[in-house]
């Protein structure tokens, strides 16, 4: 009973960072933004949320420090595309380098440094239900502020008008603006809290689940998020689905090592890599479904008059 | 006559060196059903999309029952009162009736449901809320644009050439639709260039020639001649030399050609043959969207099938590519003119191999770039295609000079075979009549030709038999002599059986 | 009231990509030198030490030229498939493959003065990094998977695959554990081309693949090709160019590239395969193909311009003691400049007056 615990409690936090970014570009991707530069917000939000947690004392400050400064980086991808009309692979590939260089600025001082990490928050008389209280229930409060994200995000673009005019942006850019929908802002705007929400999957890594900074620490996790939106077919339960899967793999490759299986550490380490592409080979093939399910004008530079 | 509910003076749009309108004048009454008449290019849409918001005019004034407003935006103009249906509709293909006309009509949705069913019944709009566009036909997505509009209460309805995707029995249903709106006072601009349209239901004309008004008449005492030569400014051109030709030897045949596309948006070809002879023009009529895409597709190469399903001269090409095809001499003009039938952003020089480098400009993996100007020089000439030159980029050209260019691309190997998809549509008078030429002369030197056209009365005049395209099946060849425009348009509505009794 | 307006251009001027490039190193310039006055350096020391310093000794250009060897190599490989759309973003991980490749030669035949061994070399690494990036065009091709994440994740997978052999089967048996494998013989690697310098050899195969680039680009039948599929992917349809050809010949042509420059950093300046091959050259070499305008003279300049940040990066580290992220940094502002004026490639600004009304 103590491993199924430990599985799922582990499962929910080791997903916890990715679930963040993943609401958030699937947000941005289904106004039509194909953004990129995940992995360098992620990595920013990461260095800037340990930086302000430890520098203030406070968790809330470091999560909504992250949160702005992976906005602000997004708003950059935002510009580009928008305004200067640059290409979209071209500028999230941009941004996803500056990410990274400005996280290991941010951090220098303070690499290799450590928090006590965020502390746990049992939900009253739910914590202490047998087996499901340890499992579910005593967790940390962002664990629980992504869950209530998940469903918030599906609430919003299935069944708002907010919702609905983001993913008519994502199918039509030309004939939102015709129909006089400012294409311009919502896609922007969308873009923006994908940016704070990748902000604070990054520093949900460094001020909780490890908690620590080392530079490099996001590993590609902004990548697994874009492949995730794709896995998901830009489905909010699919991709929130799919953000569990890459957890549990993450756990996995912690209890293999602690059970001490003799296997290369660095094909655990290249597990959740080649599971992404496993994935995304499976899912791709069927081109139809895909293409029904995304969002027509994704990535596609936009051209108003 | 009534104050207007809409003037314009003086109102003047530049791009680049082309004035699109020149110091236009413009009023309509409310209730009434103003044509805005003229030729391709002569500067309606550029001011129907300053009227709504979209474009800014350089100079001039816009004045709104009576007070001077300026409409910096679409969302300006439905907050006076102006409401807009779109040539190329503005719709969602994802989303359901319902949510299209939500995105532009304020309210919850489920208040909406309810004034969507009474106003499809006041008007004639039928219409189920809950469908999902990319399933409908392309009336029943313009009847989604009138709803819309009308759902916003407006007080003046653009319609932007709306009869030229509809069938004639449709035509006849949206003219009811329009009387009725403006019979509750509603103004109707009605944008088009069909003269017996205007005629038909229009109280007032306004005619449009080279970005000026050149007259403001009534249309029920004007003759379909009168307003013509208004339009076009000159003598109507004298329908193109059609030499008489004997039907020559068959040279490709279609049997039962099935496809199902890979988006559900697009009609399946279901079971479709057809044949086709040197020195003959067969034109395919129907209403766009019907899957003659899908069909010149699978005529071209770009659609594989079953080997034997189309014969060229007795092979079988069903298999074949479009290099493959071109080859043997089947070349192809496409719908799309810029991204499909040219890139938009290289030179007239490359865009000449883009269909033609088979013939002699590739050498062992090497461009020969001497000859391929050369052959650009010779297209350019072939068809007096105004550019700067070989080096020009593709998407410098107007609209017209840019498909003078690629059919004469597609003429200059001579082919035995060409599939030509709205040759003419959206190109000026002189440059429609030159192709139209064009595809008469190849005819005459025994050249093949699949015509597609959403023009009917184009079709009549040059075609030698017409097959009309329903919901992905095709119907019977009738010749052009048996038959005439109403029983084609009851073929487009899918009632065959009038075109086979025709032929019978 | 004068306002800005934003027109297409008639026509594209040659010298018009240039003066894009330009504009945007001098808005870096300007960027950097903000940044360096964040650090408490002043603007116009740090940006001598990043931009001059450099090349004010035989050394720091013997530098130079050898971070632009690979930057060359992996840029005008990749140029080619941006240009048809095909965004391979793994040359990091196809110039590990290369690297690996290369090494495994040199160690299994340590030893041998032959000339041969070098070339195979250079053939094993040009070879392991095509296999690596076909497997992206194999999935692509095949699966329709997107070639973008692929190709970051089999760099990933290249990574730790590299650890693997620097930490077990290729690990120097002599070397006190260290994740390194033995140093190369002679006949393993690059001669050096300028005295006193680490510059070798490699470079001249930068250049070489440059020259072909050009040739390629400018008047082969399959680069024509490719560029009809990038640019008007409908236009390719309809000429019957195929698209599943394009990823294949895009993506074994970036992969050869890198591999090339992997094999050049382990004969090169590294003299073994270490657990640090690269120092980024892969993802660096994105900028360098989108800042040289993807044409392969262009990419010439960039290349250059990309290792002299690389290089002074290093010498502010130490003559302004600015930490070495500042290069990721200047990077990136670099690519977000070029791309937020490349606007102008198309449009051109223009001040109006507006008509008194």
């Amino acid at each position: 009973m103590d491993v199924l615990i430990f599985m799922v409690s582990g499962t929910l936090a080791a997903a916890t960072a990715l679930i963040f970014a993943a609401m958030g570009e699937l947000v941005a991707e289904k106004s039509g933004m194909l953004n990129l530069g995940i992995e360098g917000m992620m990595a920013t939000g990461a260095a800037m949320g340990f930086v302000a947690a430890s520098v203030s004392g406070s968790y809330t400050l470091g999560f909504v420090a992250a949160a702005g400064l992976g906005m602000c980086l997004s708003l950059i991808f935002a510009v580009l595309t928008l305004v200067f009309r640059a290409n979209q692979t071209a500028s999230g590939l941009a941004i996803g380098i500056l990410g990274l260089g400005l996280s290991s600025a941010i951090g220098k001082k303070f690499e290799s440094m450590t928090l006590p990490g965020l502390p746990d928050l049992p939900l009253g008389v739910l914590a202490d239900l047998p087996v499901i209280g340890p499992m579910i229930f005593q967790l940390d409060a962002m664990v629980y502020l992504s869950i209530l994200l998940v469903v918030a995000t599906w609430y919003v673009l299935n069944r708002t008008k907010l919702g609905l005019t983001i993913r008519a942006v994502g199918e039509s850019p030309e004939t939102a603006h015709a129909l006089g929908l400012k294409v311009r802002w919502i896609r922007a705007g969308c873009v923006a809290f994908g940016g704070a929400m990748a902000g604070i999957g990054g520093a949900y890594m460094s001020t909780a689940y490890t908690p620590l900074w080392a530079e490099g620490m996001i590993a590609g996790r902004g990548w697994i998020v874009v492949a995730l939106t794709v896995f998901g077919t830009w489905m909010v339960p699919r991709v929130a689905l799919g953000a569990y899967l890459f957890g549990s793999i993450s756990l996995l490759e912690l209890s293999i090592q602690a059970f001490g299986v003799n296997v290369p550490s660095q094909l655990m380490s290249a597990l959740p890599y080649l599971v992404t592409i496993f994935m995304l080979a499976l899912i791709s093939r069927n081109t139809l479904f895909i293409r029904l399910n995304s969002p027509s004008s994704l990535g596609a530079t936009l051209k108003l008059q | 006559m009534a104050d207007p509910i809409l003037k314009l003076e003086g109102v003047t749009k530049r791009y680049g060196r082309t004035l699109a309108n020149d110091a236009v004048d413009f009023r309509i009454e409310p209730g009434r059903i103003h044509a805005l008449l003229g030729e391709n290019g002569a500067g309606k849409s550029t001011l129907m999309k300053i009227i709504y918001g979209l474009v800014k005019p350089d100079a001039g004034t816009l004045s709104w029952e009576g007070r001077p407003v300026e409409i910096p935006s679409p969302a300006a103009a439905r907050n006076l009162g102006i409401g807009m249906v779109f040539q190329h509709f503005s719709l969602f293909e994802t989303l359901t009736v319902a949510e299209n006309i939500s995105l532009a009509v304020a309210g919850a949705p489920a208040a909406l449901a309810a004034r969507i069913e009474a106003a499809s019944a006041r008007f004639g709009l039928e219409i189920a809320p809950e469908a999902r566009v990319h399933a409908l036909t392309v009336g029943e997505r313009q009847r989604i644009e009138i709803l819309r509009c009308i759902l916003q209460e407006p007080k003046l309805i653009i319609l932007d050439e709306p009869t030229s995707v509809l069938a004639p029995q449709g035509i006849e249903r949206l003219f009811a639709t329009l009387r009725s709106l403006a019979s509750e006072g509603i103004a109707v601009v009605f944008i088009s260039h069909k003269l017996d349209e205007i005629r038909a239901l229009c109280d007032e004309a306004t005619i449009m020639r080279a970005g000026r008004v050149v007259g403001v008449v009534d249309p029920q005492v004007e003759t379909a001649h009168s307003l013509s030569e208004m339009m076009i400014g000159r003598e109507i051109a004298t329908a193109p030399a059609r030499a008489e030709t004997g039907a020559g030897e068959t040279l490709m045949t279609v049997r039962g050609l099935t496809h199902r596309p890979q988006t559900p948006f697009a009609p399946r070809l279901d079971n479709l043959s057809l044949s086709l002879a040197a020195g003959e023009i067969l034109g395919i009529a129907g209403v766009s969207g019907n899957g003659q895409g899908a069909l010149t597709r699978a005529l071209a190469g770009e659609i594989r099938t079953d080997p034997h399903t189309i014969e060229f001269a007795g092979t079988p090409i069903g298999a074949a590519g479009p290099e493959a095809r071109r080859r043997m001499g089947i070349h192809f003009i496409p719908e799309e003119r810029l991204g499909r039938g040219a890139v938009p952003g290289q030179t007239l020089a490359e865009n000449v191999g883009l269909t033609t480098f088979h013939a002699g400009l590739v050498a062992s993996g090497f461009l020969r770039l001497g000859q391929r100007r050369a052959r650009a020089e010779e297209v350019i000439a072939g068809m007096d295609v105004r550019s700067s030159g070989t080096q020009a980029e593709a998407q410098s050209l107007s609209g017209g000079n840019l498909q003078k260019f690629i059919v004469s691309r597609e003429m200059a190997l001579g082919p035995k075979v060409l599939i030509a998809e709205q040759p003419t549509w959206g190109v000026d008078v002189g440059a429609a009549a030159a192709i139209r030429q064009r595809l008469l002369d190849l005819r005459a030197a025994g050249g093949a030709l699949v015509i597609v056209s959403e023009d009917l009365e184009e079709l009549m005049e040059i075609s030698d038999r017409i097959q009309v395209m329903f919901r992905g099946r095709l119907s019977p060849s009738v010749a052009v002599g048996e038959t005439d425009i109403s029983h084609i348009g009851l073929a487009m509505a899918g009632e065959f059986d009038g075109l086979e009794a025709a032929h019978a | 009231m004068p306002r800005l307006v934003l027109e297409p251009r008639e026509t594209t001027s040659i010298l018009a990509p240039v003066q894009v490039a330009g504009l945007a190193l001098a808005l870096t310039l300007v960027a950097g030198g903000v940044l360096f006055a964040i650090y408490g350096v002043a603007p116009h020391k740090g940006l001598h030490a990043v931009f001059v310093e450099p090349l004010l000794s035989t050394y720091g250009i013997g530098e130079v030229l050898l971070k632009m060897a690979p930057l060359l190599l992996v840029a005008q490989g990749l140029a080619i498939g941006f240009r048809a759309q095909v965004w391979n973003i793994g040359a990091e991980g196809q110039l590990i493959l290369g690297a690996i490749a290369a090494s495994a030669l040199a160690i299994q035949f340590d030893g041998t003065v032959s000339p041969l061994l070098l070339p195979a070399m250079i053939l094993a690494g040009m070879l392991a990094g095509m296999a690596w990036a076909g497997i992206a065009a194999f999935l692509r091709t095949q699966f329709n998977a997107n070639e973008i994440l692929v190709t970051f994740m089999l760099t990933s997978v290249a990574l730790q695959l590299l650890y693997y052999l620097v930490t077990g089967p290729l690990k120097d048996p002599m070397g006190f554990n260290f994740p390194q494998s033995i140093s190369f013989g002679q006949s393993a690697s690059f001669p050096l081309i300028i005295e006193g310098t680490r510059a070798n050899a490699s470079l001249f195969i930068g250049l070489a693949v440059t020259a072909l680039a050009w040739v390629f680009v400018r008047y082969s039948f399959a680069s024509y090709r490719l560029s009809v599929g990038g640019l008007a992917p409908d236009a390719a349809g309809y000429a019957g160019f195929a698209s599943k050809r394009a990823i294949w010949i895009a993506l074994f042509v970036s992969g050869g590239a890198a591999g090339l420059a992997g094999v050049g950093e382990v004969a090169g300046p590294l003299g073994q395969l270490q657990r640090n091959v690269s120092p980024g050259y892969g993802y660096a070499g994105i900028i360098v193909a989108v800042l040289g305008g993807l044409h392969p003279v262009g990419i010439l300049f960039a290349a250059a311009i990309m290792a002299l940040v690389y290089v002074g990066g290093d010498f502010a580290l130490l003559s302004v003691g600015v930490p070495d992220a500042v290069t990721g940094i200047l990077q990136g502002i670099l690519l977000i400049c070029y791309l937020a004026c490349s606007l102008l490639l198309t449009m051109r600004v223009r001040w109006v007056r507006d008509a008194p009304a």
